[in-house]
C-alpha cells in the first residue's frame, strides 16, 4: 500500500542526490530567499512599531502606569499607593512623577509685547532624578547639556520637541522655541506662577512622552505646583523579571488602588494609534510576504516543470516498466519537499543565528522608532507550514501534468 | 489458450485533418513459450504492434487478450500493474534511468512490486550476475558501455519473471559481439519457457527465434516457422 511513498522517496533521494550540485544550491538559494521574506519583510514592519512599542515601555511607561483617574489632575492617596507598590515583592523600582501643564518663555526680556513673547507649552514633570534614571535610564537620552541632580534649583530640563533646532514643524497648535541653548534663561508659567529657570539640558528621545516634557527636580516642582500632599500625577513601575504585568495589575486593583488610579498594564498604556499600525504593518508585511511566496510558487512550479519535461523520456520508461503514476508523482512531491525544508532550515539558520540578534544589537535607525526584527517561534513555524505546503503543491501540479501524458509518447518524446 | 490473442487490430495517427492507418486488422496469436521475430521493412507498422501488445499505447480498435484478459476493459492503473507483473521490456536504446546505478535500475522494479529494498537489490543483483553484470552493479549507466546498458536492461526485464518478454530492436544499437550476447541470453531465458516477441529487422537475428511474423503496410503478410 504505502510502496509507492517508499519507492518516491527512493527515487526523489537518486534525484537529488544525483542532480547538479549548482542547480541544487540555486534552488535551495531561492527557497531560503523566499523563507527569509516571508519572515523578515513583515518582521521588520512589526518591529518597526515593536521598537516604539518597547521603548515606550521601557523609556516611559515601565511594566505598569498608574495614573489619574478621569477628571482628577492627581492620584489621590498617592503616598498609600506608593507604600503598597514598594511593600509588593515583585516590585523592583517605582518612579512617581508629579505633573502640571504649564508653558516655556524664550524672549520674555527682549519683548516689547506680550504677543512677541516666544513661548510653548508643555506638560511639566517633577521627578525623583535618581529614581527616574533608575526606571527608565532618562539620563541617557541628554543630548546637550547635563541630567538633573537631587539638589538642582531652578534648573530645567527641556524636551527636544519644544525647540525648533529640534523640532523644526511650528504649527499654531504646537509652537515650538527659537534659539533657546543650554545654560539659557527661560520663564516658565503654571497658572499664576512665573519663574525664571535655567536650561540645564535637552531630552531627546523616540518615545514622544519624553520629547515634549519639561522636566523638574520633584522637591522644587512639589512646591511650584502645591502639592504638598505628594499626591503624584503618574507612576511608574518596574516588575521583576518574570513576573506577569497583569497578575500584578490585579492585586494591586484587588488592594483598592483602583479607587484612586487607573492602573494600567504597559500594553494597556499603549497609544491605541500604535496598536493599529502594528496590526496595519503586519497585515502589509504578509500582503508583501504573499507576493514573494507567489513567486516562489512559480519558480518551483517552473523548476520541477523544467525537471519533469526534460525527464519526460525517463517518466515514461518509469511508467512503461509498470511504475506508477502516483509513485512518481511522490519522488517529485519529495524533491519539492526537500528543497522547501534545506531552504527553511538554511533561513532559520539565518535568521536567529545572524538577522535577530544583529537587528537586536544594530536596530534599524526609523525616525520614530529604533526598529527591530520581530520573529516570535510560532509565526515562524506557521510560514515555514505554508512555505512547504506551497512549494508541495507547486511541485505536485507540474509532476502530475507530465505523468498523465501518454506513456509510449513519454519514452519516444513524441508530443 | 494463447497466452496474446489479437483480433483484427486496427490503429491509426491523427495529425490534424490527416489520419494515417499504421496497422489495417491484424489478427495474431502467440503461444506460451514461443519466440516470435516480428520483421518487416521500416514503416511497416512492427514497433506499433509490438506497442499494442505490451499495452504502452492504445489500439483504435480491435481486441487484444492477454491469458485470456481482455485488455481493452483495463483501465490505466490495471495496465500499469499488469505490466509491472506479467511483462518485460528491452528496449532498442536501452531505456534505463540515468541517476540510478545498475543495481537500482534493475530493483526499481522489484520494489514497486513490493519488495523490500535488501530483498529487492538481492533479487536484482542474482539478475545481473546473470547478464554478465556481476561486477558492474554500482555504475551509472554513462559509465557502462552500449551492451552493458542493454544487459541491464535485459537483467531489469527479466528480474521480476515476467509471462512475456517484449523486446523491440535489441540489437539495433549495438555492435556485432554485444549483439551476438545479447541473443544467446534470449536463447538462454527462453530454453527456460520465456516466451519472447521481438522486433527486430535483422533475418541474421531472427534466426535465433522460432516463429517470423512479417508485416508490410500494417498487414501480416507471413507467419511461418524461422528458418
Amino acid at each position: 500500500m504505502l510502496q509507492f511513498i517508499r519507492l518516491g522517496f527512493f527515487l526523489a533521494l537518486r534525484q537529488v542526490r544525483r542532480a547538479s550540485k549548482w542547480t541544487t544550491g540555486l534552488i535551495i538559494f531561492v527557497m531560503t530567499l523566499t523563507f527569509l521574506n516571508l519572515v523578515v519583510v513583515p518582521g521588520i514592519l512589526v518591529g518597526l512599531i515593536e521598537g516604539a512599542v518597547s521603548a515606550n515601555k521601557e523609556y516611559y511607561t515601565s511594566d505598569i502606569l498608574i495614573s489619574t483617574l478621569e477628571k482628577k489632575n492627581y492620584i489621590e492617596q498617592s503616598p498609600l499607593i506608593e507604600n503598597i507598590i514598594r511593600s509588593m515583592p515583585e516590585t523592583l523600582a517605582v518612579s512617581p512623577r508629579y505633573l502640571s501643564s504649564g508653558t516655556v518663555e524664550a524672549n520674555y526680556k527682549e519683548a516689547s509685547k506680550e504677543e512677541e513673547i516666544d513661548s510653548a507649552g508643555a506638560p511639566f514633570v517633577g521627578i525623583d532624578p535618581i529614581g527616574e534614571d533608575d526606571l527608565t535610564g532618562i539620563s541617557g537620552f541628554v543630548v546637550e547639556g547635563e541630567y538633573l541632580a537631587p539638589g538642582d534649583y531652578d534648573q530645567i530640563l527641556l524636551g527636544s520637541y519644544l525647540l525648533t533646532e529640534y523640532f523644526p514643524v511650528e504649527t499654531a497648535s504646537f509652537p515650538t522655541l527659537d534659539n533657546v541653548k543650554v545654560g539659557d534663561k527661560v520663564r516658565i508659567s503654571i497658572g499664576e506662577i512665573k519663574r525664571e529657570v535655567t536650561v540645564k539640558g535637552i531630552v531627546k528621545s523616540k518615545v514622544d512622552e519624553l520629547s515634549y516634557r519639561v522636566y523638574f527636580v520633584d522637591t522644587q516642582f512639589r512646591d511650584l505646583i502645591g502639592r504638598n500632599d505628594y499626591n503624584v500625577g503618574e507612576i511608574s513601575v518596574r516588575l521583576k523579571e518574570g513576573v506577569d504585568p497583569n497578575v500584578f495589575k490585579e492585586a494591586l486593583l484587588r488592594s483598592g488602588v483602583g479607587e484612586y488610579a487607573r492602573v494600567q498594564t504597559f500594553e494597556d498604556a499603549q497609544p491605541k494609534f500604535l496598536k493599529d499600525i502594528k496590526d496595519t504593518f503586519a497585515l502589509l508585511g504578509n500582503m508583501i510576504s504573499s507576493i514573494g511566496l507567489i513567486v516562489a510558487s512559480i519558480t518551483i512550479f517552473i523548476v520541477i516543470f523544467i525537471n519533469a519535461i526534460t525527464r519526460r523520456k525517463f517518466i515514461g520508461i518509469l511508467k512503461g516498466i509498470g511504475i506508477s503514476g502516483r509513485t512518481i508523482e511522490a519522488s517529485y512531491v519529495f524533491q519539492s519537499f526537500f528543497y522547501a525544508a534545506c531552504g527553511s532550515v538554511i533561513g532559520i539558520l539565518v535568521l536567529y543565528l545572524f538577522l535577530e540578534p544583529f537587528f537586536l544589537a544594530h536596530p534599524i535607525n526609523f525616525p520614530f522608532s529604533d526598529g527591530i526584527l520581530v520573529a516570535p517561534l510560532n509565526s515562524t513555524a506557521i510560514k515555514i507550514l505554508i512555505l512547504v505546503v506551497t512549494t508541495i503543491i507547486a511541485g505536485y501540479i507540474p509532476a502530475r501534468m507530465i505523468v498523465r501524458r501518454n506513456t509510449l509518447d513519454s519514452i519516444l518524446g513524441r508530443n | 489458450m494463447p497466452l496474446i490473442q489479437v483480433t483484427d487490430l486496427i490503429k491509426t495517427f491523427k495529425d490534424g485533418e490527416k489520419e494515417t492507418r499504421v496497422l489495417k486488422g491484424i489478427d495474431f496469436a502467440a503461444n506460451e513459450g514461443e519466440w516470435i521475430s516480428i520483421m518487416g521493412r521500416s514503416g511497416a507498422g512492427k514497433s506499433t504492434f509490438m506497442y499494442l501488445m505490451s499495452l504502452l499505447d492504445e489500439a483504435t480498435s480491435g481486441e487484444i487478450y492477454l491469458f485470456g484478459k481482455d485488455t481493452h476493459s483495463m483501465n490505466a492503473q490495471e495496465k500499469t500493474g499488469f505490466r509491472l507483473n506479467e511483462l518485460g521490456y528491452v528496449f532498442q536504446d536501452y531505456a534505463l534511468l540515468p541517476d540510478l546505478t545498475a543495481l537500482e535500475n534493475v530493483a526499481v522494479p522489484l520494489m514497486m512490486q513490493g519488495k523490500y529494498k535488501s530483498e529487492a537489490y538481492k533479487e536484482a543483483k542474482k539478475s545481473l550476475e546473470i547478464v554478465g553484470l556481476g561486477t558492474r552493479l554500482n555504475n551509472l549507466p554513462s559509465q557502462l558501455s552500449g551492451g552493458e546498458q542493454q544487459r541491464t536492461s535485459i537483467a531489469r526485464a527479466l528480474a521480476h519473471k515476467p509471462k512475456i518478454l517484449f523486446a523491440d530492436e535489441p540489437t539495433a544499437n549495438l555492435d556485432n559481439e554485444s549483439s551476438e550476447t545479447v541473443m544467446k541470453l534470449f536463447q538462454e531465458v527462453h530454453k527456460q519457457g520465456q516466451t519472447i516477441i521481438m522486433v527486430t529487422h535483422e533475418e541474421t537475428f531472427s534466426k535465433f527465434s522460432e516463429r517470423v511474423v512479417t508485416l508490410d503496410d500494417g498487414k501480416i503478410i507471413s507467419d511461418k516457422p524461422a528458418s
